[in-house]
């Protein structure tokens, strides 16, 4: 196994992901296939190779700040669970 | 209007001209056929039939004020990708299974501007994440050419139903072959433009890099049609390229005399099934015969094309999928003692086991100690494997090869070991690496199961991959046969 049981957890824990301890158990060897896959990458010559972040060459288009859309809020917040006054609710931030 | 299902575009548009039927009887037979076949396919998520009986009345009206659009009266389907206003949107996945999306995707507007009829939102892996159909929330799809296999995913439920003759085109999205190899599975017609073709606004974001959205059909001809209405510059998509789109019906009419085709020896190795091969040799064989030559090219990095992808596509799905917080849209779970229970419990409760584990490997290659060795090196070597494309496409017009490595294989067959599953894309994949368009066409049957011919051409050349499909097409008549049951 290329991941250790407190990988997995570490890694589940910055994806902010519950998993129960039979997901845990699975994801372990699951991952651990994927991360060995992947691995193959490193027999590769990229010496001097520029990384590729765009599949196009072409420059971030950029546009005017300027106020086009209508206000739709309460439709929106439709879709939410709990809204109070305009305001999207979670459970208590601030003691 | 019997025998209307098995239509094409063009020949339903024909149809719907000259008077012979209307809008509205069109869109309620195939709406009564759905009801009566679906069950056996569970292609669907959702079957829009008030909205689609409005807005065949709607192109009706606008036919009768000699208004009609491009499309006017024709039904598509649009897989559940695509945000559709006032529709429920799910993209497969029990997060996205109370979302009534409050806007229209860039695609949905086009193409209801154009006086498209949706009849219904298609069934699809979670979150696009798939190969096989069998990750959805919903219930994995059936094959129309046998009930107990796979139509291929992601874009399982347009496929299959389009091979079913639910309707003649539905919309799909590929990140890594998820309309191509769901169309050579099911003997249709699938085609991925080149990356920023058309717009992804509204298009629930999987991998952003990679994803484009496309459309699958059974004539190369209704391919064009549609893709010409999908595609062009949307300023609300910040990738979306500002170039001119092409009449793609008119081109396809052309001869393909003397354009040269691309063969890639990796392509027809051992990890191909031998039929398959076969049949895919023989549609080279009649490209051949149309006045294309046939050439040898290399793609020496190609191989490295599927764990490249394995590390880009999570990558970016870790970071797009982290809007998914139970606090604005979507599963939320219940009673949380915290944000951060919150959060954990609302992702760990609504997203699938496949969804979760592309999340975690790409939370694992972004985090501190192992972007050098992984993301990094796989936007390096992404960038050798595009450069090969490019150095192939200086000598050849298309590279045509097989779209799948098999012919469908049985629902429950893979889905326990990913790397197999992954491997399905293996031809597909570096198509979405480089950001070139794909195609995948009807060319044969192994065993009663259909088996798909791919091309691949240069940035913004769909036309070119849409002549020779037509073309290819013009002289074979795999793309009008009919799964049995669904006559």
């Amino acid at each position: 196994m290329s991941l250790s049981k407190d990988q997995v957890q570490h890694i589940a824990k910055l994806a902010r992901l519950e998993l129960s301890d039979d997901e845990y158990a699975e994801s372990v060897m699951k991952l651990s296939k994927i991360v060995d896959f992947v691995d193959h990458l490193s027999e590769a010559d990229t010496d001097g190779v520029v990384p590729m972040a765009h599949p196009l060459d072409v420059a971030q288009r950029l546009r005017s700040d300027r106020v086009d859309e209508a206000d739709e809020r309460d439709y929106y917040q439709e879709n939410a669970s709990s809204v109070s006054g305009g305001l999207y609710l979670v459970p208590k931030v601030i003691e | 209007m019997m025998d209307s299902y098995s239509k094409s575009m063009t020949e339903l548009l024909a149809g719907l001209e000259s008077g012979d039927f209307s809008s509205v009887e069109l869109t309620e037979s195939l709406l009564g056929r759905i009801a009566t076949l679906d069950e056996k396919l569970n292609a669907f998520v959702t079957v829009t039939a008030d909205e689609a009986m409005a807005a065949a009345q709607a192109a009706d009206d606008a036919r009768a004020a000699g208004n009609p659009g491009v499309l006017n009266g024709l039904p598509i389907l649009h897989k559940d990708i695509f945000c559709t206003r006032g529709v429920k949107t799910t993209c497969g996945s029990k997060m996205l299974d109370n979302f009534i999306s409050p806007y229209d995707a860039t695609v949905v507007e086009k193409l209801a501007g154009a006086g498209a009829v949706v009849l219904g939102k298609t069934n699809m892996d979670e979150f696009a994440m798939g190969s096989s159909n069998e990750t959805s929330y919903f219930g994995p799809v059936s094959n129309p050419w046998d009930l107990t296999r796979t139509p291929g995913g992601s874009s399982g439920g347009s496929a299959a139903a389009v091979a079913a003759r639910f309707a003649p085109a539905a919309t799909g999205t590929d990140t890594g072959g998820s309309i191509r190899q769901p169309a050579a599975l099911t003997g249709t017609v699938g085609i991925k433009p080149t990356y920023g073709r058309v717009s992804r606004y509204g298009m629930i974001a999987f991998a952003s890099s990679l994803d484009q959205a496309g459309v699958i059909t059974r004539t190369a001809e209704d391919a064009a049609r549609v893709l010409g209405v999908m595609a062009g510059f949307d300023e609300r998509d910040s990738t979306s390229v500002d170039h001119p789109v092409p009449d793609y019906v008119a081109g396809i009419n052309e001869s393909v005399k003397g354009l040269k085709v691309g063969i890639v020896r990796q392509h027809f190795d051992a990890g191909l099934d031998a039929e398959c091969g076969n049949r895919v040799k023989d549609a080279i064989a009649v490209i051949e015969s149309l006045g294309a030559e046939a050439v040898e090219v290399d793609l020496p990095n190609i191989d490295y094309s599927v764990p490249t992808y394995y590390v880009v596509a999570p990558a970016e799905c870790s970071s797009n999928l982290s809007r998914f917080d139970g606090v604005r849209f979507g599963h939320r779970a219940e009673n949380a003692d915290d944000l951060m229970d919150l959060y954990c419990r609302s992702r760990g409760e609504g997203f699938g086991d496949e969804v979760k584990r592309r999340i975690m490997t790409g939370t694992y290659v972004l985090s501190a100690g192992y972007y050098d060795a992984y993301y990094l090196k796989a936007q390096q070597v992404r960038h050798l494997i595009a450069d090969d494309f490019k150095k192939a496409f200086a000598d050849v017009d298309v590279i045509a090869g097989p779209t799948a490595p098999t012919p469908a294989f049985r629902l429950g067959e893979k889905v326990d070991d990913p790397i197999t599953m992954y491997l399905n894309d293996i031809y597909t994949i570096g198509a979405n690496l480089a950001g070139l368009p794909g195609m995948s066409v009807p060319c044969g049957f192994v065993d009663g199961l259909p088996v798909g011919l791919h091309l691949v051409g240069h940035h913004f050349e769909e036309q070119t991959l849409l002549r020779f499909a037509h073309q290819y097409q013009q002289v074979t008549d795999w793309h009008t046969t009919c799964p049995e049951g669904f006559e």
